[in-house]
């Protein structure tokens, strides 16, 4: 930032105040994270840096982790287990989302307001009350303790996600383009396919993406609702931090890492094309 | 006096009325018969109810009561995309991810068309509205004239029975919207179809149609071609909604078969041409079009006289705009084209401005407009 001609010794002061601190909320926000790439590659069974490590010596630092992780078959399973089930339950929360979206963005929908807020309550309400809820009610179904009860308790959490993105795309839609195609001999199923689907595109794509990444990392509802057979990532995390505590889960702590950046960084280009393509829309 | 359509007419609204809320009707028992390949405009100030009908026959807003009839079948209960109805949307509705060329083809592409005759069509119709080189293009990034154009032969591309257009040219300024009347019309010519044409624009309304219905308040209050709306309006909204008009208060002194007599607040007697004002001693607005206003010099003794004092003139390029008032207060407006014979008038000079009584209507004054 280019500082004013204007400042004198207290604006200056101000300045460089304002400019440290900033950084200083940005390290504790993100040093937690960074800390544990350096650690999943430690030589040895510690959860500190060792000497060597401190010294760059290359005999301290080995992928010893990484190989126990792809090695141990429970691991494997909660791996598996992640995608599986955060990959359906995606399908399901993008499916009902963007429906949930499209219709409560028509303006003769009735009880709009309380509709929506009741869709998006799952990300208000404090999990633990979700989870619990969804435990005694999916246990009276007999849904408790399978993949399909969990699989449907994650596109709940999910689905709000997908509702905010792809309401935000919608707003501006021009309806016109509706009723053009309507017009040209388009049945509404067809409308909505060639029409508003490709348009809306990547709010469902970065929604899709958001309920993803809330299944890939949510343990509390897995705590209640999942068996010995669902174990997923976090969920394993948790009983390897109480079991058997060894830095394979700064390894496994580290993927999760890279794989929330890849996804950041796709909803960011998506965010961008997004952009381009508005600015497509609306020349002159 | 007009060439109306009859019972086998192409299009047919039959009292035809539409509420939204249960309470006011935005059209009110709306008639009119088209022709096949007639060009109709629906002209009227905003909220007058044109659009609404525009919309119902297409097929977006439902009809509350009476008939809309294509070629005898009644198609109120039909939806919108089995209508096989053109049209030209305001704001053009192009699809922003498609190029040109995918523009064109959709329609073609839902009826299922062989994929080379599509393209062969598509390359017609590009060459139709003189855009073969921007087939490849998205509508992003053509202007506002040619994204026109691409609508109008998107509309047109499937061979529909009508093309409705929706103030199709709203969005673009003075030049080009003359340009694009003129495209319009060059089209409707070379391939025949019909067209219900909404506009609030007057010039638009008469250079255009084959006919024009003038709506008020839900109501249309004449259906004509141009040139008999605007010389023979049939009432007092339609002669201040088309054009200009002079009104001069009087009292229906006597009656003839074509004309009236008309006793003018001033005290001058006119004659003027039988309208809806036939009664002898009704209150009545004697309306003259400022440009069928002359100086007496000109016009010699023939025609009608009153008798007003200059205020002020109007330079308007083309033509000059002379601003009078009569004793009795009515003010008057003569256009006089910008040659030599514009007189020059000093003020409050008296003059005596003369008109012919087949160029004047004696129009009922309880029908004043309700302008909104």
């Amino acid at each position: 930032m280019k500082i004013p001609a204007y400042y004198g010794f207290w604006h200056h002061l101000g300045h460089w105040l304002l400019k440290a601190s900033s950084w200083l909320v940005l390290l504790f926000l993100i040093l937690p994270i960074l800390v544990i790439v350096p650690l999943s590659f430690n030589a040895e069974p510690f959860f500190s840096f060792t000497e060597g490590m401190l010294t760059l010596d290359p005999e301290a630092y080995s992928l010893r982790w990484y190989r126990e992780i792809f090695n141990d078959p429970k691991w494997i399973l909660a791996i598996k287990n992640s995608f599986f089930i955060g990959i359906l339950s995606t399908i399901l929360a993008t499916i009902l989302g963007t429906c949930a979206a499209i219709g409560l963005a028509r303006d003769e929908m009735p009880f709009r307001r309380f509709i929506t807020a009741l869709l998006l309550s799952p990300m208000i309400v404090p999990l633990i009350i979700t989870a619990a809820g969804m435990f005694f009610f999916y246990s009276n179904l007999g849904l408790a303790g399978g993949y399909l009860g969990v699989i449907l308790a994650h596109a709940a959490l999910g689905t709000p996600f997908v509702i905010i993105t792809v309401t935000a795309t919608l707003t501006g839609f021009d309806y016109s383009l509706a009723r053009a195609a309507l017009n040209l001999g388009a049945t509404p199923i067809r409308v909505f396919f060639d029409v508003i689907m490709p348009l809306i595109r990547p709010g469902v794509i970065s929604g899709a993406l958001f309920a993803f990444i809330t299944s890939f990392d949510e343990v509390v509802v897995i705590l209640f609702m999942a068996g010995p057979q669902q174990r997923t990532i976090p969920r394993q995390m948790f009983s390897g931090l109480r079991e058997q505590i060894n830095p394979s889960i700064l390894a496994i702590a580290t993927l999760l890492i890279l794989v929330s950046i890849a996804l950041l960084v796709t909803i960011e280009l998506l965010r961008r094309r997004a952009e381009r393509m508005r600015g497509i829309e609306i020349p002159n | 006096m007009t060439a109306q359509a009859g019972n086998d007419a192409f299009l047919r609204f039959t009292n035809v009325k539409k509420t939204y809320d249960h309470k006011t009707l935005v059209v009110k028992d709306f008639n009119l018969n088209v022709a096949k390949g007639e060009f109709i405009t629906l002209l009227g100030p905003s909220g007058s109810g044109k659009t609404t009908c525009l919309m119902m026959l297409a097929g977006f807003e439902d009809v509350t009561s009476g008939e809309i009839l294509i070629n005898g079948r009644n198609v109120t209960s039909i939806a919108p995309y089995d209508r096989n109805i053109g049209m030209v949307f305001q704001q053009y509705a192009l699809f922003p991810h498609m190029t040109i060329r995918e523009n064109l083809a959709y329609p073609l592409k839902i009826r299922k068309l062989p994929k080379d005759e599509i393209r062969a069509k598509v390359e017609e119709y590009l060459a139709l509205v003189e855009l073969q080189a921007f087939g490849g293009r998205y509508p992003g990034q053509l202007s506002g004239g040619q994204r026109q154009r691409v609508a109008l032969a998107r509309a047109l591309i499937f061979a529909p029975d009508i093309v409705l257009m929706d103030e199709p040219l709203g969005a673009l300024d003075k030049k080009l919207r003359e340009q694009m009347q003129f495209e319009i019309k060059r089209l409707h010519e070379q391939l025949g179809f019909t067209v219900i044409y909404v506009t609030h624009d007057q010039t638009e309304a008469l250079t255009m149609s084959d006919r024009i219905a003038v709506f008020n308040n839900g109501v249309v209050q004449q259906c004509a071609p141009p040139h008999v709306l605007y010389e023979r309006p049939a009432n007092m909204f339609v002669a201040d909604f088309i054009g200009e008009s002079n009104k001069l208060p009087g009292v229906i002194e006597s009656v003839s078969e074509e004309r009236v007599e008309v006793r003018l607040q001033d005290g001058g007697l006119v004659s003027t041409l039988k309208a809806n004002c036939t009664e002898i001693g009704q209150a009545t607005t004697v309306s003259v079009r400022p440009e069928k206003l002359n100086f007496t010099d000109r016009l010699g003794a023939a025609g009608n006289q009153v008798k007003a004092r200059f205020v002020t003139r109007h330079y308007v390029g083309e033509y000059i705009r002379y601003h009078f008032e009569t004793a009795s207060g009515s003010e008057l407006v003569v256009k006089n084209l910008n040659d030599s014979s514009a007189p020059q008038l000093s003020t409050q000079e008296e003059v005596a401005l003369a008109w012919l009584p087949e160029d004047s209507q004696a129009l009922d004054r309880s029908e004043v407009p309700t302008h909104n």
